[in-house]
């Protein structure tokens, strides 16, 4: 299963940077989701891959059962998907933001910090 | 002797001016003590630890080389402070110009007294930028400017090859010690890095010293003032290079391959030099073309190995030293007190300044090589060491020749053309210069005249020591001024006649000259082109990567992105080995399930068929982390997913469609090549042993020290509550930071 998930990562990295190099706000606010997807993907997989055995420790135990599924990347990806949230959200507000100030949703036409005629020699 | 000292201004008048000239002078004077210690053979050393970590040493080391140097450097320097501060008597910047003197005239003491290569290295730099910043003394005036700048790269980059090329000496020798070096010259030329470190040194040095093709950056530095130039490009400065040949001589000298660099180097240096110096009628100009000519004579002569060659090279240095830094000095006379350096505009002056001339009489005499001056010496060593160089006698013979004849005809323009006949000058009555201006060339110009007449003065006391030190081996030499009729005198005689017809035929072949090669070996055109070029390149790049386009960031982000990852799957040594292993048909079927969502997310146009397959992706992923024993991570997922989907829902409510667009075929290629890139470098990272130490530590301690038995979750809340603090304040800043783009205030940004 494991070189499928990780053909599965690639595919979801492939397309989110398709969809961040279109040059349009929404759909890059797309890719970003995808990329943030990939990436927990990939360190989810990256863990090795259990099936079936939650890391946890039965009561009356005081370690867990052998072979349980590794704990750490699942903590890490935790952290990352409430990060990567945190993210997406002020991405979408600046996006919005960015769009009713400037009139447009089109990346490239957002030129305020380095305007045309600077570049245009 | 008529002063001509206008009234200075009280502030201008003080003592200090004098200083500078009074510390040097005694500096000099504490260095002609060692004298008798250094015609013994003997050295003084003085060695602090400077950078130890790194076999660094704030070394110095005195011999009859940097002795000569030294004393050069103190004495000249203290004739030129002493000139300078009568020269800019009426200039407010006076304090400036003496300052950076000052700091040129220690630089330069460090570069010849360092017996470390890099504490040489750093005073080598600190002579650059001094320079730098002395010939673009006139910072007003644009050609000044540049004419800095241009000195600067030229040296400046010759500066980074010899760093370099000190480096891999220090690498293969396994010290930085000049005097280790010197006696280890096998350890060089038996590594397979001597052709590189040979290179790069002699770049260093080539351009410091002004060798062809880098001489054009000299002529262009006289846009300093006179006593800057006297001082620097005439003196000292310029034979730092010729310094460094002559002192590592003994450790890269000696093969083929040095002795037809310097011997080819030289002698094109020597010839380019003096028929550009006829062409000129700045009587600076020419001096400074003159000195070209003198430091590819050095260089030529530094690659004959052959003893004799040797001291004729060291003789010459200190022959050029004192009759160039007079002739500078001169000129800066007739220019202040004729009003220019024009040669044709000056004539008839023997009268009005019979001082002046008679300085600079002595001091041509001298560089034409006239008996009984120090220059005959110089100049009868150099023919002797012609006739045995290991090169080819008749090659080297002949260019010092041909060159001397030019140098006759440049001496007798500077002495001659300006006194003689009726006269003229710009400047109604011109006079002799005050004293502190003349005594100072006049004591050089004698200097030049006593040494010829008393050789035994400088022979055996400072010239045979020296020769030794740069060849490395004793020298069967006598300098004396009659050696008897031999090869050397006959070549002498011929260089006077052809001298003398070269000075009568003077305008005549400045005029073909002018016609005939308008611009050859004009360097300085090169160096223009490739200055031009490097800005032309840099506005390139500017252009290129930072377009001012957001897509276009991103676009070079993720080629770079792209490009890391496949190098360090490329480059790293574990191969891919990995497993299908077993493939449940329910896993499979999520997996095609994101897959198609996440296709359809790229191709379709419509928004709610978009938002759909994002919230399909989302769900897949919780559902692949249940399958995978991961079911805190997978009700995170699902919540966040649920969220996101409802957020965007709304946002798109507002925001414009997407469209899709044509397929972008470039951006495809990147994209492809980053996802293959992390499929591959996943796979290659699965194939090496997992490290269970961290996951094996939470496992054993989660109940027993935490109490937990969702061991995640003690991770998270407990292992590692610091992280899920900052987390929340993450979450919290970007709340905030969207809640304040969403009211925004209401000011609009202008369009």
């Amino acid at each position: 299963m494991e070189p499928i998930l990780a053909g599965l990562t690639g595919l979801l990295v492939a397309a989110g940077v398709y969809l961040m190099l279109s040059g349009n706000l929404v759909r890059y606010l797309f890719g970003l989701v995808m990329l943030s997807n990939a990436a927990n993907l990939l360190i989810f997989v990256a863990g090795g891959l259990t099936r079936s055995a939650p890391p946890l420790i039965e009561a009356g135990q005081k370690v867990p059962a052998e072979g349980v599924a590794n704990a750490l990347p699942q903590a890490l990806i935790l952290t990352a998907i409430v990060i990567g949230f945190g993210l997406f959200c002020f991405a979408l507000a600046l996006a919005y933001r960015a769009f009713y100030a400037m009139g447009t949703a089109k990346m490239d036409d957002m030129r305020l910090a380095e305007p045309l005629e600077d570049t245009a020699k | 002797m008529t002063s001509t000292a206008a009234p200075a201004t009280p502030e201008q008048a003080g003592i200090w001016r004098v200083v500078p000239a009074l510390v040097l002078a005694i500096a000099a004077g504490w260095f002609a003590t060692f004298l008798p210690l250094i015609a013994q053979g003997e050295y003084a050393e003085f060695v602090v630890p400077w950078i130890p970590s790194l076999n660094i040493e704030l070394a110095f080391r005195l011999d009859a080389l940097s002795l000569t140097f030294a004393l050069l450097i103190t004495g000249i320097g203290a004739i030129c402070f002493l000139y300078a501060s009568t020269y800019f008597r009426s200039d407010p910047r006076l304090k400036r110009l003496l300052s950076l003197l000052t700091l040129f005239a220690i630089s330069m003491l460090g570069l010849v007294l360092a017996d470390d290569a890099i504490t040489l290295f750093v005073f080598w730099e600190g002579t650059t930028i001094t320079s730098f910043l002395l010939v673009g003394y006139d910072h007003h005036k644009k050609s000044a400017r540049d004419s800095a700048l241009q000195a600067l790269l030229v040296t400046g980059l010759g500066g980074l090859a010899l760093l370099a090329g000190l480096i891999l000496m220090g690498q293969v020798a396994g010290t930085y010690r000049i005097s280790e070096w010197v006696q280890m010259g096998g350890i060089f030329r038996d590594s397979g890095l001597y052709l590189g470190m040979l290179t790069l040194v002699l770049l260093g040095c080539f351009t410091k010293s002004a060798q062809f093709p880098f001489h054009f950056w000299l002529p262009g530095a006289m846009a300093a003032p006179t006593p800057v130039s006297a001082y620097l490009h005439s003196a000292t400065m310029v034979k730092a290079g010729v310094y460094l040949i002559a002192r590592l001589s003994p450790a890269l000298g000696g093969t083929e391959v040095w002795t037809w660099t310097l011997t080819l180097v030289g002698a094109t240096t020597m010839i380019v030099a003096s028929i550009w110096a006829l062409k000129q009628t700045d009587l600076k100009l020419m001096l400074a073309y003159t000195t070209v000519m003198a430091l590819g004579a050095l260089v030529m002569f530094l690659g004959g190995d052959y003893y004799y060659a040797t001291t004729g090279a060291v003789t010459f240095i200190i022959v050029h030293a004192l009759y160039k830094a007079t002739l500078f000095l001169s000129v800066g006379m007739l220019d202040k007190m004729a009003g220019t350096r024009e040669v044709e505009a000056l004539g008839g002056l023997r009268r009005a300044m019979p001082l002046t001339w008679g300085i600079i009489l002595l001091a041509a005499a001298s560089m034409a090589g006239f008996l009984p001056f120090f220059g005959f010496i110089g100049k009868e060593l150099k023919y002797e060491g012609a006739l045995g160089v290991a090169s080819e006698p008749l090659l080297v013979a002949s260019a010092a020749v041909l060159a001397n004849a030019l140098m006759v005809a440049a001496a007798g323009m500077v002495a001659l053309k300006p006194f003689l006949g009726a006269q003229r000058s710009p400047k109604p009555a011109p006079s002799d210069p005050p004293m502190t201006m003349w005594i100072g060339p006049a004591l050089l110009a004698v200097m030049g005249l006593t040494f010829g007449l008393f050789p035994d003065l400088i022979g055996p006391t400072l010239i045979l020591p020296m020769a030794e030190v740069v060849y490395g081996g004793p020298v069967p030499v006598e300098v004396k001024l009659w050696a008897g009729v031999n090869t050397a005198l006959k070549l002498s005689i011929a260089t006077f006649l052809l001298g003398f017809v070269f000075y009568w035929m003077l305008s005549r072949i400045r005029q073909s000259l002018d016609k005939e090669v308008p611009r050859v070996a004009d360097a300085a055109e090169g160096y223009e082109i490739l200055l031009q070029g490097m800005k032309d390149l840099a506005a390139w790049t500017a252009r290129t990567i930072q377009p001012g386009k957001m897509t276009s960031y991103l676009r070079y982000t993720f080629l770079l992105m792209g490009v890391l990852v496949w190098g360090a799957i490329l480059i790293g040594t574990g191969g891919i080995d990995l497993e299908l292993g077993d493939v449940p048909i329910f896993h499979s079927a999520i997996v095609a399930i994101i897959a198609v969502s996440t296709f359809a997310i790229v191709v379709t146009g419509s928004r709610l068929v978009a938002i759909t397959a994002l919230g399909g992706v989302g769900a897949g992923l919780a559902v692949i982390f249940v399958l995978y024993s991961a079911i805190d991570v997978a009700l995170t997922q699902l919540l966040v997913e649920i969220l996101v989907v409802v957020f965007i829902a709304v946002a798109l409510l507002k925001l414009p469609r997407a469209g899709t667009g044509r397929l972008r075929i470039g951006d495809a290629s990147i994209s492809v090549m980053l996802g293959l890139g992390v499929t591959f470098g996943l796979m290659a990272v699965m194939s090496t042993p997992l490290d269970r130490t961290i996951p094996d530590y939470f496992e054993a301690v989660s109940y027993s020290e935490a109490f937990g038995r969702n061991i995640v979750n003690v991770i998270l809340v407990d292992f590692r509550a610091l992280d899920t603090l900052g987390e929340i304040a993450v979450v919290v800043i970007a709340a905030v930071a969207a809640v304040a783009a969403l009211r925004g205030g209401g000011q609009e940004v202008e369009k």
